[in-house]
């Protein structure tokens, strides 16, 4: 296929394909080369060989990423990924490997010293465990998490939900609750393979019956001289009288997110008046009143937080 | 008589008895560029060790990529280095792109060459001024927060936001650009910007405060610099000529004609004076966009990934459903995995994007720059001074929307 985008160029070495996969031996699993890219996935057990071979003979200097993936119906559900760049021969390839959540990998600490903080975001992310990083601590969620957040099966809104309690002056832990049922659409065509039955499929592979049904005689049809008579009207009847004295349904009770939590108090005109400027006449009773401290703000510092 | 006893004794009196102590740097400390913590181990005034705690800006953005289509993903690249917003779509769009093989017109590519630079000296504006106000210089600071007053400027008329652009797509652009921006950017590059930058940078580059503060300080070996995975500025202030937009060129970086400033110290002056030119090159490439800038379409024809017209929409039935189809469900992507990076202002940012065939990506990592460069916080600052550390810091030139994701 031509290659009609314009994503970065690297250079496409002839033959690296057989050139790594020869270098490699024993160590490969398999090539795959697709849009550009070149695969190589080794075994678990020699990355670290694989890699030092790759760096020392063939001159991937660089070690740009770590990426785990999770793939929850295989055997060994994760796979890590080493993008590796050549700045010598311009070129990039990326090595993978499996692994399950108590199959270690070996680290390549001791091939890239940047290689530690990568790993360890994989072992935060997916907890993959690297065998003999000396460091294999969390990096990116909270202290102390608890659980693998790019699981697959870790949902996306998390199990807890912090906020700060005004009452007991510190950062509170909650379990997450959600206003509203979290939104997953499903864009799958019906027609494109979706593997869930739609209302009425089923009809399709319900098995024949034994006696089939059928219409003998007038008398199966169900019609006769009142529904004849029926059929011959001209004008249909009209609607039926709506019943009186009904009673109207209860309008449905306001739903409370957080059942626990004190009701409101007060009404909700009262929240109007609470974004206007106080009156000076109730200043002026509680002077006393803590004051609020200065803000203070570095001129110029946009970097921080925007 | 016990109290004077106790004096004497204690650490601060006698060489032998110091002993290392540490402290926290940050996360509220406003040298620490946003919420970083280190943790610094201190021998009097010289830092023993360093370990940063990054991830308090964490906020999953790859795992909500996964539960969005490819098009509701991307503005999430713009709140991921908020500085240089564009540059992160870049690499995304990049990697749509190349698992769909699509083609970009040629205008397109223009375009988004031309705002990508437009980006690279806004971000080197305001990483410039902060390093200089780090190391104590306040005028320099408000001067070139002036041109990326006028980037943010124009940013708004290219795409209407000043910050987050969500402007590139999978196939070209959002939107056209006026032609009377085109012009002012032209005439901007020509007048205001190296008038200004020429100033400003004139009152920083020869002076000795400034200089006492960054030349030596944090000294970074060519080997190091590959081995620990630099990148962009940092791995050109070490004398490397790596620059993704010569080497690996994208869109129409390969018809542009620039240099690439590398260093020869490998010091936080170095890196500070490698940006200073980058802003210069990055002016040529502008100039040369808008020389060479064909009219024409600004977005794929192919109607299965980009949508069409608005006009075009009210006319024909087919255009409707495509508008309709792709602002629903979304193209689908061929089944694959790609690892595409772009030289974003801060170094290379890369997309690892792996698709399954749907209208979602399966995973998408994102390798942020800042991730290698604050992992040798600890070895650059080693033996140095506690103030060196904001220097250090500063040069790196770190956003942790963008490390932490």
């Amino acid at each position: 296929m031509a290659t009609l985008h314009s994503a970065p160029r690297f250079t496409q070495i002839d033959g690296l394909a057989g050139t790594l996969s020869s270098a490699l031996g024993d160590h490969l699993v398999s090539v795959h080369e697709e849009h550009g890219e070149l695969l190589l996935a080794v075994h678990r057990a020699s990355i670290e060989d694989a890699l030092r071979i790759l760096r020392d003979d063939h001159g991937y200097q660089q070690l740009m990423e770590i990426a785990g993936v999770d793939y929850p119906s295989r055997a060994e559900r994760f796979e890590v990924v080493y993008m590796l760049l050549s700045l010598t021969k311009n070129s990039r390839i990326m090595v993978k490997c499996t692994a399950s959540e108590d199959t270690p990998v070996p680290t390549v600490t001791t091939l890239w010293p940047n290689a530690g903080w990568l790993e360890r975001e994989v072992f935060d992310m997916y907890g993959v465990l690297f065998d003999g990083n000396t460091d294999l601590r969390r990096i990116l969620t909270d202290y102390g998490f608890e659980g693998h957040p790019f699981r697959k099966d870790f949902p996306l809104t998390g199990y807890v939900e912090l906020r700060y309690s005004e009452d007991e002056k510190r950062v509170v832990y909650e379990p997450v609750e959600l206003a509203q049922d979290l939104r997953q659409f499903d864009f799958m065509s019906p027609w494109e393979g979706a593997d869930y039955v739609l209302p009425g499929d089923e009809k399709a592979t319900t098995p024949p019956v034994d006696e089939p049904k059928t219409t003998e005689s007038p008398k199966q049809t169900g019609a006769g001289k009142k529904a004849d008579d029926k059929a011959a009207d001209k004008v249909s009847a009209g609607a039926p009288a709506e019943e009186e004295g009904g009673k109207d349904a209860e309008p449905p009770k306001p739903t409370e997110d957080r059942p626990a939590r004190a009701k409101r108090q007060g009404k909700t005109s009262d929240t109007a008046k609470a974004t206007e400027p106080k009156k000076k006449v109730s200043a002026r009773k509680k002077p006393a009143a803590k004051k609020a401290p200065a803000k203070r703000k570095a001129p110029g510092k946009k970097k921080d937080d925007e | 008589m016990s109290s004077a006893l106790h004096i004497e004794e204690s650490p601060t009196t006698g060489d032998e008895t110091i002993t290392n102590y540490t402290i926290n740097f940050g996360p509220q400390h406003p040298a620490a560029h946003g919420v970083l913590r280190m943790v610094m181990e201190l021998d009097g005034e010289i830092i023993e060790r360093v370990d940063p705690h990054v991830g308090l800006l964490h906020r999953g953005t790859e795992k909500l990529i996964e539960h969005k289509t490819y098009l509701q993903a991307l503005p999430y690249f713009d709140r991921l280095d908020y500085c240089s917003p564009l540059a992160q779509e870049y690499s995304y769009v990049l990697a749509i792109e190349k698992l769909l093989n699509v083609e970009v017109p040629e205008r397109a590519q223009y375009i988004r060459v031309l705002f990508a630079e437009l980006t690279r000296i806004c971000n080197h504006m305001l990483n410039i001024g902060a390093h200089v106000m780090d190391v104590g210089a306040m005028t320099p600071n408000l001067w070139v927060f002036e041109l990326r007053e006028d980037c943010l400027n124009f940013f708004e008329r290219m795409s209407g936001a000043r910050m987050h652009h969500a402007y590139l797509r999978p196939g070209g652009v959002h939107q056209d650009v006026p032609e009377k921006l085109l012009v002012d950017i032209g005439e901007w590059l020509d007048t205001r910007l190296p008038e200004l930058f020429g100033d400003a940078m004139s009152l920083v580059l020869d002076n000795r405060i400034f200089k006492q503060r960054n030349v030596d300080i944090a000294v970074v070996s060519k080997d190091d610099a590959v081995a620990w995975g630099f990148s962009g500025p940092m791995i050109r202030a070490a004398g490397v000529p790596w620059d993704l937009r010569k080497s690996q060129p994208y869109d129409v970086y390969d018809r542009m004609e620039f240099d690439i400033p590398v260093g020869t110290n490998s010091d936080c002056y170095d890196r500070f004076v490698v940006r200073v030119k980058e802003v210069y090159e990055s002016a040529k490439i502008m100039k040369q966009c808008l020389r060479d800038m064909p009219t024409g379409p600004i977005a794929s024809y192919d109607r299965k990934v980009s949508p069409p017209k608005r006009a075009e929409m009210k006319q024909s039935m087919e255009a409707l459903i495509h508008h309709f189809k792709l602002y629903t469900e979304g193209f689908h992507v061929p089944a694959g995995e790609v690892y595409v990076a772009t030289e974003s202002p801060k170094g290379e940012f890369g997309v690892y994007l792996v698709s399954d065939g749907s209208n979602k990506p399966y995973r998408c990592k994102i390798r942020p720059t800042a991730f290698s460069h604050l992992q040798a916080m600890d070895f650059m600052c080693k033996g140095h001074m506690l103030p060196d550390a904001t220097a250090i810091l500063g040069a790196i030139d770190v956003v942790f929307g963008e490390c932490d994701r």
